[in-house]
């Protein structure tokens, strides 16, 4: 099934929170924020702002009628900044007006000057001096420290990934009016409604009943809004509490990438030992999160870094610690793979150093180690219906491995100045959210008497389809045309207490609980049908749209059974609750059976290098990915290409610059840069391995969300193959992004041109060309 | 008053001119299918169609209405999706459905506006043309290979297009609503737009001015608009010059035959310039007063030995060499009211090559971390001329006489160019910066330096690159 938004998206007719016609009175607001990463506030004068044309009034945390924090995890972050400021960006006041551009008028007369402190960018620099979020974190197995003795090799080293900017394209957004009684209704853009609720009941002293959020659909996601959507609805809602007026906000790219938190950058340390037969016998590794400057979802990333630091190895002694450091950037936060990314690139970058300092193939070791059915986690679950091996074979075979590398190795020999680079990528990804008690979604469906159907559920529509795979569930479950069925905007008062649409699980959640309202509902109707049609309920089912006696069509057809339904007083209407079964997690131990089922898949990258200029084109990508029994091949792929380009993207050109002061230097799309349609790999297959799926997946089709993101981690080591071939002598490092200019250093090190002495300054800005 | 058709709605407006078309569209029209990303042009979400009458028929070219001002509009047919729009979908918005081209959807419509756009406009359609007619469009789901199939769907649909009359076959095939047969003489019927040319701001394609002062000019009320002043915008020969009018946008430059004769790499070259949106907004004259370091158009004049004229408010003409014109970070050598009006260069002969280089984070729809062009004339093994321009390097776009002044008559063999690079790193002074490191500039100006002559002379360089 296509995806079902795609009709209203190609004519313009789908709606997002800008798009939502503005109601008469309605003002803007804009939020102002700190110029400096780290101080007090010696000076906030407000005066000139406030008398701005077209200006009505400017909050401040002194408006407040609750509490002033919004921290989810830790109450660590205050919605508005009272005496101290923590980075860049940090909201300080909220002007409103009569027009976006009043607002920003104004803001530019805003007086704030900051008592400056020394700020934190660098995670090793936040640790030594105690600043952390948590305490560290050890998930162990095995015993790494005897081990190293009973190793052939042993390799240590450092790795080093950056952040990522979300990129959603459409930015942060959010639009609220005044209801009855003083209630608040917020339209945004959030994947997370519960969240934007409770804090905004929480910061204006109400209770959560008094707030109704609504969702239609975001333009992209990715993480970025699951906890960062929250601060914007909440101030916008403060708003409309003090002023009684509808108030929006839409925020510009440059503030919104200024003022929102990112993928957390890691810097990390590894030691890695292997036996002569190239099995991996023992891995450590230190993580170093840089949380910035509160804890926003920091927690959750760092634990799921420790679950997926093996990648899809079985290692069988490891001990991973990992510290979540406060520095003074914005907090940073969810972002596809969710910490799942910065882990593995880790144990990827020890597996490419000890094959490089070995001289075999790196893709000897991976294979090497595989996770197998039985295989332990170093967290304590089993690995069950493991896919690593078969699809690992499954790509090595269908997409001839071999001849791949000799390819590779033609063109090498014959050209001087253009190497080509190969990087085999296997990726490993547990399903569900880390913290158990997350998993868990309901759904309300209403059947309406002409026999159409209204689906209402947690998830959140952002482009990853999960409308679609719910409309198909319902489809399949009460046997009737998808047309009959609408799926409804995301609302807190019809489905309430709901999880983030997160951790790839959106669709499993959601569509379990879905399923199980909808045979309820067809049970019902079974029982209708079998009165009418004076047999036992028991044989009757509904297909394509027919009442079926034990398989037989019956002269008896949906929109019937419905009408006879309402007319003999029978509820049309139900609810459902599921929450996963089977997983659990003791975090004293740190060892449970946290996720549902694991995805599993491979990836081949190559990519062409020109070591003249130090520039680089990826000639393909091939991936063997377990979708399981896929409901949607054509989303299920969508979302593998857009995975993979967005983890290439991170590796590749994606590059977030803050300075020492911690001011964000890459702050719009001129000077961030994410891939256009000519820097994507030529050529994208995408194959899908043959499983049963898994039985706690939605109709057996597994998630697909996060995983393929990862396949972009080899993009990292398919290009550090091809400078080595170029250049055999380069120092191994591993600091993603693999940049242009860390190409050319790279290819040319030791002849590049150096500086000694260089002029001040920078110049930001330009348009493009 | 600005006066011009939305879609099938001729609209009359005393909105300033300085507006962005956007926020005209959007929140003055309440159309809202044309959407937001960056207020900057680089993401392409807020894409629309503007078409401007020659003679009896209409060019139509992609835009980004977020830096478009309003009064750029006058006279023109602007479509929106809003105008693309019919019962049934057209075959581009089915292209997109049926390769699941689309995913949030927000960067969609931009997309099918662009594609629409080639569909009116391509003359020999192919899946690589329709791609680069998107190349300006980015997208954060798809991962892009869904929406290259979309256009291959399109250019291959379009390969029937009869070139005579291209709007009814359109008309005929569903890629457009009726109404566009009539625009022509409806826009012939538009006589009374004024285009403002008295403010003290000037504006032409706004590709630069927006991105930098978006809230200043939105309460510039008198504003010089130049973008469609008459012969401004021509690409002519007058003896052994070629002479362009200040208003000639990159894709101006790109679809010129004159150009094409003399520079045969000019697609590949100009193809590195920023996106087809900005490239049929952005004018050479902008470039070069915006004078960033890093335009990439300027250093592309540079080395072709360009002068520029300016004219005074009185009508005063006088004439500069474009290396000339810079005098330090965005400060030029020209006098109060001075505007650029024209730029002129030599015809160049048959000894003469020419190159383009230029390398960014992302290598298309970037700005450069370094750019670089070359013209060099030689004969029998022997520099006779040469002009080396280089952008990035320092806080004006550099013209690297003293490297030019050393290589001149000498010996066209590998040994001169570690030479010649010595007086290069001695002429610029990179700065670190969100570009790359000072170090890093330095070291790809070489590389790219290198690179000239492995493109220009691969019988003698190509093996020869020190590596």
């Amino acid at each position: 099934m296509k995806n079902i938004d795609s009709k209203g998206h190609v004519t313009g007719k789908s709606l997002y929170l800008d798009d939502i016609p503005v109601r008469q009175g309605t003002l803007y607001a804009l939020p102002v924020d700190s110029p400096a990463a780290h101080g007090r506030i010696r000076v906030l004068d407000l005066t000139k702002a406030e008398q701005s044309e077209g200006i009505v009034r400017i909050f401040t945390h002194r408006d407040i009628p609750g509490e002033n924090q919004i921290g989810g995890i830790i109450p660590d972050e205050p919605l508005l900044a009272e005496d101290e400021v923590h980075f860049q960006g940090q909201p300080v006041a909220l002007i409103v007006g009569e027009s976006e551009h009043a607002c920003r008028r104004a803001r530019e007369k805003v007086r704030i000057e900051i008592d400056e402190k020394p700020p934190i960018t660098d995670p090793r620099e936040a640790r030594e001096k105690g600043e952390l979020i948590v305490p560290p974190r050890t998930f162990q197995n095995g015993d790494s420290e005897s081990a190293w003795d009973s190793c052939e090799y042993v390799f240590e080293g450092r790795a080093d990934s950056n952040g990522q900017e979300h990129l959603y394209i459409e930015t942060q957004g959010v639009y609220a009016w005044p209801a009855e009684n003083g209630n608040i209704k917020i339209a945004t853009s959030t994947q997370g409604p519960t969240a934007v609720q409770r804090t905004a009941a929480q910061v204006l002293g109400f209770g959560m009943h008094n707030v109704e959020v609504d969702v239609i659909r975001l333009g992209g996601g990715f993480g970025g809004k699951e906890d960062q959507a929250t601060p914007w609805a909440v101030m916008v809602a403060l708003a409309v509490h003090h002023l009684q007026k509808p108030v929006k906000m839409a925020m510009h790219r440059m503030d919104d990438m200024r003022m929102t938190g990112k993928r957390h950058p890691y810097s990390s340390d590894y030691k890695i030992g292997l036996d002569k037969n190239l099995k991996i016998v023992a891995y450590e590794a230190t993580l170093h999160q840089n949380a910035g400057a509160a804890a926003d979802l920091s927690p959750a990333v760092l634990e799921r870094s420790l679950f997926h630091a093996n990648n899809s190895y079985f290692i069988p002694n490891m001990k991973v610690t990992a510290y979540s450091c406060r520095t003074n950037l914005p907090p940073n936060t969810a972002f596809r793979g969710f910490g799942g990314p910065q882990g593995m690139f880790v144990i990827e970058s020890a597996i490419a150093y000890a094959a490089y300092e070995i001289g075999v193939p790196k893709h000897r070791i991976q294979e090497q180690n595989l996770l197998k059915d039985g295989d332990e986690f170093h967290y304590g679950q089993i690995a069950d219906q493991c896919q690593a091996v078969p699809a690992w074979t499954e790509a090595v075979e269908s997409f001839r491995l071999n001849d791949l590398q000799e390819e590779v190795e033609c063109f090498n020999r014959k050209y001087k100045l253009r190497k080509k680079g190969l990087a085999m990528q296997p990726v490993c990804f547990g399903i569900s959210f880390t913290k158990t008690q997350m998993n868990n979604a309901r759904a309300l469906v209403h059947i309406y008497h002409d026999g159409t159907v209204g689906v209402s559920t947690g998830a959140v529509e952002m482009g990853q389809g999960v409308n679609t795979k719910l409309l198909q569930v319902a489809a399949y479950t009460l046997g009737i045309a998808p047309s009959r069925i609408r799926i409804d905007t995301t609302n807190t008062s019809r489905v309430a207490n709901t999880s983030p649409t997160a951790a790839s699980a959106g669709a499993d959640l959601n569509g379990k609980a879905l399923e199980k309202a909808c045979i309820k509902l067809k049970q019902r109707l079974c029982e209708v049908a079998a009165d009418q049609l004076g047999t036992d309920p028991k044989g009757i089912t509904i297909e394509n749209e027919r009442i079926q006696v034990n398989g037989t069509p019956a002269e008896l057809i949906w929109e019937q059974v419905v009408h006879e339904a309402f007319m003999n007083r029978v509820s049309l209407s139900e609810k459902a609750h599921y929450a996963t079964p089977v997983i659990h997690f003791d975090k004293e131990k740190e060892k449970g059976h946290p996720f549902a089922y694991h995805v599993y898949g491979t990836a081949i990258l190559m990519v062409t290098v020109d070591c003249l200029r130090g520039t680089y084109e990826f000639d393909s990508v091939k991936i063997v990915h377990d979708c399981g029994n896929s409901l949607s091949p054509m989303v299920d792929n969508g979302q593998i290409e857009g995975g993979l380009v967005q983890g290439m993207g991170w590796m590749t050109m994606e590059e977030l610059d803050y300075d020492e002061q911690g001011r964000l230097r890459s702050n719009a799309l001129s000077t961030y840069k994410i891939p256009d349609i000519y820097s994507v790999p030529k050529s994208v297959e995408v194959k899908h391995l043959e499983t049963d799926g898994h039985e706690l997946a939605i109709r057996k089709s597994k998630a697909v969300g996060e995983p393929p993101l990862m396949y972009g981690l080899g993009a990292y080591f398919a290009i550090l193959d091809a400078v080595r071939a170029f250049n055999p002598n380069t120092t191994l490092r591993f600091d993603a992004p693999f940049t242009h200019e860390k190409v050319l250093m790279a290819l040319y090190e030791g002849k590049e041109v150096e500086v000694k002495e260089e002029a001040a300054g920078s110049i930001l800005n330009e348009s493009s060309g | 008053m600005v006066e011009f058709i939305l879609n099938d709605q001729t609209v009359r407006t005393r909105k300033p001119a300085s507006m962005t078309l956007l926020d005209f569209i959007r929140y003055e029209q309440h159309l809202s299918g044309t959407k937001i990303g960056c207020r900057e042009g680089d993401c392409g979400a807020c894409t629309v169609l503007i078409g401007k009458l020659n003679d009896e028929r209409i060019h139509y070219e992609s835009m980004t209405s977020c830096i478009t001002p309003l009064g750029n509009a006058a006279g023109k047919h602007v479509v929106t999706i809003e105008g693309l729009n019919m019962v049934e979908l057209t075959p581009v918005q089915q292209a997109m459905v049926d390769s699941g081209g689309t995913q949030c959807g927000f960067c969609t419509v931009g997309f099918v506006v662009s594609l629409s756009g080639y569909c009116l406009t391509a003359e020999h359609p192919t899946k690589e043309g329709a791609i680069s007619a998107i190349d300006g469009n980015i997208c954060r789901c798809t991962g892009y290979k869904s929406i290259e199939n979309a256009a291959g769907d399109i250019a291959g649909q379009l390969s029937k297009k009869s070139q005579k009359e291209q709007t009814g076959w359109l008309i005929k095939k569903g890629f457009l609503p009726e109404y566009f047969s009539g625009i022509p003489k409806r826009l012939q019927k538009l006589r009374s737009y004024e285009i403002p040319e008295n403010g003290q701001v000037m504006i032409g394609g706004g590709t630069d001015l927006y991105v930098q002062k978006h809230d200043e000019l939105l309460d510039t009320e008198e504003v010089s608009l130049v973008f469609d002043k008459p012969d401004w915008n021509s690409i002519h020969r007058e003896g052994s010059e070629i002479v362009l009018g200040a208003a000639t946008t990159a894709t101006d430059l790109m679809e010129s035959e004159i150009m094409q004769q003399i520079f045969p790499d000019l697609h590949r070259h100009l193809k590195l310039v920023s996106s087809t949106q900005i490239r049929n907004m952005g004018t050479v004259a902008g470039n070069f007063v915006n004078a960033s370091p890093i335009g990439d158009l300027t250093a592309f004049f540079i080395a072709l030995n360009s002068t520029i004229v300016l004219t005074s408010p009185g009508g005063h003409q006088r004439q500069m060499l474009l290396k000339d014109l810079y005098k330090d970070y965005k400060e030029l050598n020209t006098k109060p009211g001075e505007h650029l009006t024209q730029i002129r260069f030599p015809v160049p002969d048959d000894q003469t090559r020419f190159n383009f280089e230029k390398v960014s984070k992302r290598t298309y729809l970037d700005i450069a971390s370094v750019n670089t062009a070359i013209q060099i004339r030689s004969a029998k093994g022997k520099i006779d001329d040469v002009h080396l321009s280089a952008g990035g390097v320092g806080p004006t776009p550099k013209y690297l006489s003293r490297t030019c002044d050393f290589m001149r008559d000498q010996a066209l063999t590998p040994e001169l160019l570690p030479q010649a690079h010595e007086i290069i790193q001695s002429e610029i002074s990179p700065i670190s910066d969100v570009r790359g490191s000072a170090s890093y500039k330095r070291t790809l100006l070489r590389q790219l330096f290198y690179a000239h002559f492995a493109e220009l002379y691969p019988e003698i360089f190509e093996d020869e690159i020190p590596a």
